[in-house]
């Protein structure tokens, strides 16, 4: 009977994912799943054999008061460390059930635990220590409380981390060969814990979408592994839809930045970059800088105008203004659309929703592959707080750090506009020569202050 | 062995049906889409609810305490922002 109701939780999860598929079906899905796990918890409650259920229900108090207050308070921009928390909170869930589960055996004689769930156990326990200590990394670098943006490298740290790996696994048989409460157990946790970090600490910050993506799979994963310990089907599925989930949005933004999979885990990517801007632009160039009033008038008397905005629009708090600008203009019936590059914010799928956040309705928000044909035709593109996802060295130029990643073509626009603070290079220190093109006008000045300004120019017109 | 095999049969069927239903959700929506199965991978907290609850040592009953105050906090805090979250996407009107 409880096995029935896990496998309605599981077809609700599924149910759920499924019908993310549009934004007008995910707000029903999202509560299908989440009726699909209440039925879960209250039959394991009502038949799962539970005897304290003081300390049960205690836990369950305290981890909703918890979970609630994280869901309300935390800012759309902080979504990525919220995400990353949670995923490191699954993690560690997962390799304390499995721990757990080691502790009864040990305790009861009765019973030996198969070769199927130890081998489990010792698997829950690496990845999902791993994942914790991971996540708690990728978290403390998205709140720059430690480590900064740039990744933390010294020599011979890929053999080190290969080296705890086989050391994890040289642990792991010990302990399939004598499951027990014993060194091997504190061994092999300990090592997962140290390799998750130094497994996370070489990536740096322009990285972090990647890294968050993949240690959404391992939490899936160290769910499902649990699953494997517990002999729980409702937790191998769930877990497995979560690691296919991670794997995928790992996949896009690898490709997204044309990176492949092993280099953001191993490259360090952003320590050797700023080598390369240092070398720095070669001779004088000229910048048209334009002023409010000049581009209020060309925006007023476009058709089309895209806003292409980067994750400088969000630190700028710029999203309102922009969209109060964007209001200001479809006033006077110009068409708008937004440009969103699949790094654009911090994790897969950012910028959507901080642009959302902003009531922009979501009809406006315009994938890069479906965008980039209509630049040719677009009278203007406002590029605000987005460097590198809108830098046509990125097709041109061979030498170019960035070469190959695909871009928003905004430099095919009749008039280009951008909204920077001053002309240095962004987070990764790659030069833009998008700034120095005729059709492109400069708008110097902070994100925010400057989208109010044009909405007041273009007002006064 | 035999439940082993079944296992690990629903383990890959369970992958096939996560690539297939995954890979059909917008990029607009993946954020909410990574809030949402953080709730999902919360589904631990059975697992350490019973950990917790038929618990035949004090050790025992702690380490499930905790699995169960973290999974929970992804359970409800994974599904509440992404309802947040969702609430937030519009057409136009």
């Amino acid at each position: 009977m409880l096995n029935l109701l896990y496998l309605l939780a599981a077809a609700s999860f599924i149910f759920a994912l499924k019908m993310l598929s549009s934004p007008k079906t995910a707000v029903v899905g999202n509560l299908t799943g989440a009726v699909g796990m209440l039925v879960a918890i209250v039959a394991t409650l009502y038949a799962g054999g539970v005897v304290d259920f003081p300390t049960v229900l205690a836990g369950i108090a305290l981890g909703s008061l918890f979970g609630l207050l994280l869901a309300i308070f935390t800012p759309m921009t902080a979504m990525p460390e919220m995400v990353g928390l949670l995923n490191g909170f699954g993690g560690a869930a997962s390799a304390l059930v499995a721990s757990a589960e080691l502790v009864r055996v040990h305790h009861t004689a009765e019973e030996s635990l198969g070769m199927v769930a130890i081998i489990a156990i010792s698997l829950s326990l690496l990845i999902g220590w791993v994942t914790f200590t991971g996540s708690m990394v990728a978290f403390l670098r998205l709140r720059e409380w430690i480590l900064g943006g740039r990744p933390t490298l010294f020599p011979g740290q890929h053999w080190l981390n290969l080296a705890l790996f086989l050391a994890s696994v040289v642990a792991a048989v010990f302990l399939v060969q004598k499951p027990e409460v014993g060194t091997p157990f504190y061994v092999l946790t300990g090592l997962a814990a140290v390799l998750g970090v130094g497994l996370t600490i070489p990536i740096g910050g322009a990285d972090m979408p990647v890294v968050i993506c993949l240690l959404n799979s391992y939490s899936g994963m160290a769910a499902c592994t649990t699953g494997f310990v517990l002999n729980n089907n409702g937790l191998i599925i769930s877990g497995s839809l979560v690691g296919a989930s991670g794997i995928i949005l790992t996949n896009i933004m690898c490709k997204a930045m044309n990176r492949s999979f092993t280099n953001v885990l191993f490259g360090g990517f952003g320590a050797t970059v700023q080598e390369v801007a240092a070398a720095g632009p070669d001779g004088p160039k000229t910048v048209r800088r334009g002023d409010a009033e000049e581009a209020a008038m060309i925006l007023e008397s476009a058709r089309t105008v895209v806003i292409a905005p980067g994750y400088g629009m969000a630190v700028a708090q710029a999203q309102h203004a922009v969209k109060e600008l964007a209001d200001e203009l479809a006033k006077r019936g110009v068409d708008v659309k937004y440009a969103i590059h699949p790094v654009a914010g911090r994790m897969p799928g950012h910028m959507n929703v901080l642009l959302a956040e902003a009531q922009v309705p979501y009809d406006q928000l315009w994938e890069m592959d479906k965008i980039n044909p209509l630049f040719p035709e677009t009278d203007v593109v406002l590029v605000i707080g987005a460097n590198d996802v809108v830098n046509p060295a990125a097709r041109s130029d061979a030498s170019s750090p960035i070469y190959g990643m695909p871009i928003l073509d905004v430099d095919r626009a009749r008039t280009v506009m951008v909204i920077k603070r001053s002309l240095n290079p962004g987070f990764a220190g790659i030069d833009n020569p998008l700034y120095y093109l005729p059709n492109t006008m400069m708008l110097f000045g902070d994100a925010k202050k400057m989208a109010l300004e044009l909405a007041e120019a273009i007002r006064k017109l | 062995m035999e439940s082993l095999v079944m296992m690990l049969t629903v383990f890959v069927l369970a992958v096939f049906v996560g690539f297939e239903v995954i890979s059909k959700v917008p990029p607009l929506l993946h954020t909410p889409l990574m809030s949402g199965s953080n709730a999902i991978s919360g589904v631990t907290v059975l697992g350490a609810i019973i950990a917790t609850g038929a618990a035949v040592t004090s050790g025992m009953k702690w380490l499930g305490f905790v699995a169960v105050v973290l999974a929970m906090t992804n359970v409800v805090g994974g599904f509440t922002v992404t309802h947040r979250m969702l609430g937030m996407f519009r057409r136009k009107k």
